[in-house]
């Protein structure tokens, strides 16, 4: 295992783990793994959740457990970019289901995919609580809202341009 | 009805920020409770304002805090679920990111009267911007003496901090989110004990919604009394909506509880009326938990009054002929939708969502959700309505978390108000694959 974190990402979690009271530093866990996720390319090996387990001080399974929980948890490896449409009642009435479709169409893969190039993956994900602005989507930390085809076309130029891990957390 | 009391200073440039916010009477509570007030006389007003709980549930927040127990030597805890995650919800997310410091200000009130030295803000994954905000906030708090030791100079120490889950709608159930803020797994836990015995680590805890927290600041300020002068009845003071579907305005809007749903569907002050001049077929009115209404219904209860945005009256009927106030979840549907599809996709949601843990849960949404796709799908059987309201009758009221019923509800709503359009799927079944109940739009959804 040659995992491990950054400099900077080790003192935030170390941070992290002082707001809990003494002996109950597990609950850092889940900010943690969000941490290790942007640490290590935005998705968790077995090495990086065991390397999680260490920085904690807790069984690697108790990592597995909660990680496999989750759904923002990739235990696979993922695009840089991961597009992730929320496609519950609101948004499936509002052009969800278009969205999905056109965006299938135009990156050439299906939902679960990854484009070749590993630029990007595309998830069909439940409800983001943007239920107003439909159809919307999630890529890193940011919510791209009242979506057209037009402008997701921008969405896919600018985040390629980018051309970088988007990440939930934007500690990078 | 448009009274505007958490949103009041919604359109003040700079309301994020401490400073302006406190320009603008922010922080006033934590002033009045920490230097004339005891904590049991702010549990007091709180239990005077009448105020329900916003997250869904509707229990009156001051008979929650009651509860609380206060063994010697143990620590307390307030824990604020901003896991909102209720398809049609996103009232908090709008609250937290335009206004953080109202969360703010309610959570160190309430942590005073509740005796709490630590509190956290549980928040979805999802809004990791929004908590970004928030830490931002809690800092600019911190920095002006509202937060650390010795708040204003009174003795009280609070600390507050912002904690993200993961993606699991699961979490907004008040154990399952003290699980997942321990670093486990988002399992509901078995009650008895309640968390206001044994919460957090253990120790007795009160979880309470964002919109519920900081309605707490103007509950104190204005007195309990006269926050429940406001509203109607039992229903007190203002509920933040989230409106949604196929309306004119989609937005947030906060509303005197009492108003009648009518205005609010029709009014330019609130929906603006149905999209494209179409007509109104059904609403979901607390989240896709509560029963699902066709127009005549949400517009007027089965007696023939103007059916009004209220807890009583929205349940009036029970679930024969009504529904929930919920979380405010109002999601409306034209007269172009199809709501077996709309049924299964709920279905699929409660599906992905289940923890897992219960076996009429588990299993009964994936057969939900099998025998809705089947239908939806055209390969229905008349038989399989039955059999979805069997088994929805055998998840309700057998689960550990009220996910169950959450599942088993949209269903058997559905079923019962639409029943001839599951038949016309079945019967019409080759239709159904392309035409779904003779309506291409709803199947298609073309990207606007």
């Amino acid at each position: 295992m040659n995992l491990a974190f950054s400099e900077q990402a080790l003192a935030l979690s170390k941070e992290l783990m002082k707001r809990y009271p003494e002996g109950k530093q597990k609950s850092a866990l889940i900010p943690i793994l969000h941490i290790a996720q942007a640490e290590f390319n935005g998705w968790l090996s077995s090495d990086a959740m065991d390397y999680v387990a260490s920085v904690i001080g807790i069984k690697p399974i108790e990592v597995y457990e909660v990680a496999s929980f989750y759904s923002m948890f990739n235990l696979k490896p993922v695009g840089k970019c991961v597009l992730e449409v929320c496609h519950t009642g609101p948004c499936a009435i509002n052009g969800a289901e278009g969205l999905i479709a056109y965006l299938e169409n135009k990156l050439n893969i299906k939902v679960g995919q990854t484009t070749t190039d590993g630029m990007f993956t595309l998830k069909a994900v439940e409800c983001l609580g943007s239920c107003g602005s439909a159809p919307m989507l999630q890529c890193g930390v940011n919510y791209y809202e009242n979506l057209t085809n037009e402008k997701a076309d921008d969405l896919i130029s600018k985040l390629k341009t980018e051309n970088r891990l988007q990440a939930y957390t934007d500690i990078k | 009805m448009s009274r505007k009391i958490l949103l009041e200073h919604i359109d003040v440039p700079g309301i994020n920020t401490f400073e302006t916010y406190r320009k603008m009477g922010g922080y006033r509570s934590v002033e009045k409770a920490l230097k004339t007030m005891s904590p049991d006389d702010v549990v007091e007003e709180v239990k005077k304002s009448g105020m329900r709980g916003r997250g869904g549930a509707g229990f009156p927040t001051g008979m929650k805090w009651s509860f609380l127990a206060k063994p010697e030597g143990k620590p307390r805890y307030l824990v604020c679920n901003a896991d909102e995650s209720e398809p049609g919800t996103f009232k908090d997310r709008y609250l937290m990111e335009k206004i953080p410091h109202a969360l703010i200000e309610g959570m160190i009130t309430s942590s005073y009267a509740l005796g709490a030295k630590t509190s956290y803000i549980y928040i979805r994954g999802e809004y990791f911007y929004v908590l970004r905000i928030l830490e931002k906030a809690i800092a600019e708090a911190y920095a002006n003496g509202f937060l650390g030791k010795n708040i204003l100079g009174s003795g009280y120490d609070l600390d507050l901090y912002v904690h993200p889950g993961a993606g699991a709608y699961i979490c907004g159930e008040e154990t399952a989110l003290l699980e997942s803020l321990e670093g486990k797994r988002g399992n509901p836990r078995v009650k008895p004990p309640f968390p206001a015995i044994a919460g957090l680590y253990a120790c007795p805890t009160v979880v309470n919604n964002v919109e519920t927290i900081a309605a707490v600041a103007p509950i104190v300020n204005m007195g309990g009394d006269e926050y429940a002068k406001i509203g109607i009845g039992r229903s007190t003071g203002t509920k933040l909506i989230s409106a949604s579907g196929h309306i004119n305005n989609p937005g947030i809007y906060e509303i005197e509880l009492g108003l009648p749903v009518e205005e609010f569907i029709y009014s330019d002050k609130y929906c603006g009326g149905i999209k494209n001049g179409k007509r109104l077929k059904a609403v979901v009115a607390g989240g896709s938990s509560v029963p699902i209404l066709p127009a005549n219904l949400i517009l007027k209860t089965a007696n023939n009054e103007a059916r009004l945005m209220s807890y009583e009256s929205l349940s009036d009927g029970g679930f024969v002929s009504g529904t929930m106030l919920g979380s405010g979840g109002f999601i409306v549907y034209d007269e172009d939708s199809c709501i077996v599809r709309n049924t299964w996709n709920f279905s699929r949601f409660y599906h992905h969502e289940s923890c897992g843990q219960c076996s009429p849960c588990r299993e009964g949404t994936g057969w939900m959700e099998k025998v809705l796709h089947r239908i939806e799908y055209g390969h229905g059987k008349l038989s399989d309505i039955d059999l979805l309201v069997e088994v929805s009758k055998k998840i309700e009221g057998n689960t550990i978390c009220p996910l169950g019923d959450a599942a088993a509800w949209p269903v058997a709503s559905a079923i019962r108000h639409f029943r001839e359009e599951f038949e016309w799927h079945i019967n019409e079944a080759k239709l159904s694959q392309t035409r779904n109940f003779g309506l291409l739009a709803a199947h298609e959804a073309p990207v606007k």
